[in-house]
């Protein structure tokens, strides 16, 4: 067994694993986080999406102990004072999930998305920007529409705060 | 997944020491491709040699036009460079366009070329460019060092430190996705450089990434799409697979070749 130590949404958590734990059963099963999802065993599907040190990552395609000292953001760290993240927001507002299983790894990749090329995005950009997350439900469309408004909505925010 | 032993090495030296410490062991870098693998249990090596945390071996560095990748490198970071795109676009659109922002935020340049899927994008890339491979022992021709299917020149415990190559006069890609894996399922580099015009496949060959003599000849004597159009491409070294037949790809790898010659300018 190997210690692991992240700082996970703020807050710095350790655990003991296995050498070869996934960080995504790490998060969910010892760090108790089961907002970050597992939907398949090929690395395709992007419901499994966090952050590691700022960028998008797939937590089930690395090891937990890959991760250790790393700093780490999941859904459960995106909504700050019981107020939705705007990417969540406009999710909600523009119907962008039905079942909700991939939405947590869309919404951690829009918000990656949107910090890299913010205030510029167009549905191609968005729509290649989604290729490593796989929805069976929606048709991506309102997905596509959600990070659109959501981008346009923190493009003014900055705006306003320059 | 079987069980395994991590070890972060801190230097080029320690991870040769770590490697050769431990026989069954193999180097990790992005995982993007040995994780994936170690899931689907059909890679179990003893013991993980993570090099991502070396930074001797991470980043891009540019003097006048010879440019260092370092083996470490995200594809994201090459995809990004705005000091590489200004010499050399084509190679950081390559790297754009491999997998998913995902994939691209962790794989690697060292890992994709030790791997040398035959339908990965880099390999197509370092043949086109006449890059070298810088090893922990030596330097190696690119046109000496991708061998075959999944094969390099690498020998036993070999690690890649960094690529180098002379910016290319001017360089092109084209690539058509395999639409659910966004491998190549086709792929073309073209470069006008020093040592003369270079074509790289990707993809297609049986054998894994090849150069196309005849586009090189006709693209020497008049760059442009349509010094291509009388050039024969031969499907019988190509692959043939649920994708994509090797008629069909031999049309494929004549289409690329011209749109990445389009695409150089
Ligand atoms: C969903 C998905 C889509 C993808 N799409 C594409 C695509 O479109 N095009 C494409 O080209 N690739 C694609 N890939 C593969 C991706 O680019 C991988 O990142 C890459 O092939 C391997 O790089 P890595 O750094 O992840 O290496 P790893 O997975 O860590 O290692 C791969 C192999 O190389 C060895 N190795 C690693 N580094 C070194 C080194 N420095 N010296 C010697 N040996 C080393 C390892 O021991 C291992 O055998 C895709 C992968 C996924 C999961
Ligand atoms: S669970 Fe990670 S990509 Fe599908
Ligand atoms: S909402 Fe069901 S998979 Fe996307």
């Amino acid at each position: 067994m190997t210690k692991v130590t992240l700082t996970v949404n703020g807050r710095t958590m350790s655990g003991e694993c296995e050498d070869r734990t996934l960080l995504v059963h790490f998060i969910r099963e010892k760090l108790g986080l089961t907002g970050t999802h597992v939907g398949c065993d090929t690395t395709q599907c992007g419901a499994c999406v966090i952050h590691m040190d700022g960028h998008s990552v797939k937590s089930c395609s690395i090891l937990a102990v890959q991760a250790s000292g790393s700093t780490i953001t999941t859904i459960e760290g995106l909504a700050g004072q019981g107020e939705l993240h705007p990417v969540q927001a406009a999710f909600k507002e523009h119907h962008g999930l039905q079942c909700g299983f991939c939405t947590p790894g869309m919404v951690m990749t829009a918000v990656d998305l949107i910090g890299r090329e913010g205030g510029k995005l167009t549905e191609e950009t968005v729509r290649a920007g989604l290729e490593g997350n796989i929805c069976r439900c929606t048709g991506y469309h309102n997905i596509v529409k959600a990070i659109l408004a959501a981008d346009a909505e923190m493009a003014g925010g900055r705006q306003a705060a320059e | 997944m079987y069980a395994t032993s991590y070890h972060r090495a801190s230097s080029v030296e320690d991870a040769v020491k770590l490697k050769s410490a431990n026989e069954e062991g193999k180097y990790l870098s992005g995982g993007m491709t040995l994780i994936s693998t170690m899931k689907q249990r059909l890679a179990a090596p003893s013991d993980l040699i993570d090099l991502r945390h070396i930074p001797a071996i991470r980043g891009i560095r540019i003097e006048g036009r010879k440019v260092t990748i370092g083996a470490a490198t995200p594809h994201a970071d090459v995809a990004a460079s705005r000091e590489l795109a200004a010499i050399c676009p084509a190679i950081c659109k390559l790297a754009g366009h491999i997998g998913d922002p995902h994939v691209r935020h962790m794989g690697t340049i060292g890992g994709s070329i030790a791997n040398n899927d035959p339908a990965a994008d880099y390999p197509a890339g370092l043949l086109g460019l006449g890059a070298t491979i810088v090893t922990d022992r030596r330097s190696i021709s690119a046109d000496d060092f991708f061998t075959g299917l999944f094969e390099t020149a690498l020998e036993e415990g070999e690690m890649v430190t960094s690529v180098t190559f002379e910016a290319p006069e001017k360089a092109g890609y084209a690539k058509f996705n395999n639409p659910a894996s966004r491998f190549a399922m086709t792929g073309v580099f073209v470069a006008s450089t020093a040592g003369g015009v270079r074509a790289a496949v990707t993809g297609a060959g049986s054998s894994g990434v090849f150069r196309h003599p005849g586009f090189e000849q006709a693209l020497a004597s008049n760059w442009s799409p349509d010094a291509l159009n009388n050039v024969a491409v031969d499907p019988s070294n190509l692959m043939s697979d649920l994708h994509a037949n090797a008629e069909y790809r031999a049309n494929l790898v004549k289409v690329m070749a011209k749109r990445a010659v389009a695409s150089a300018g």
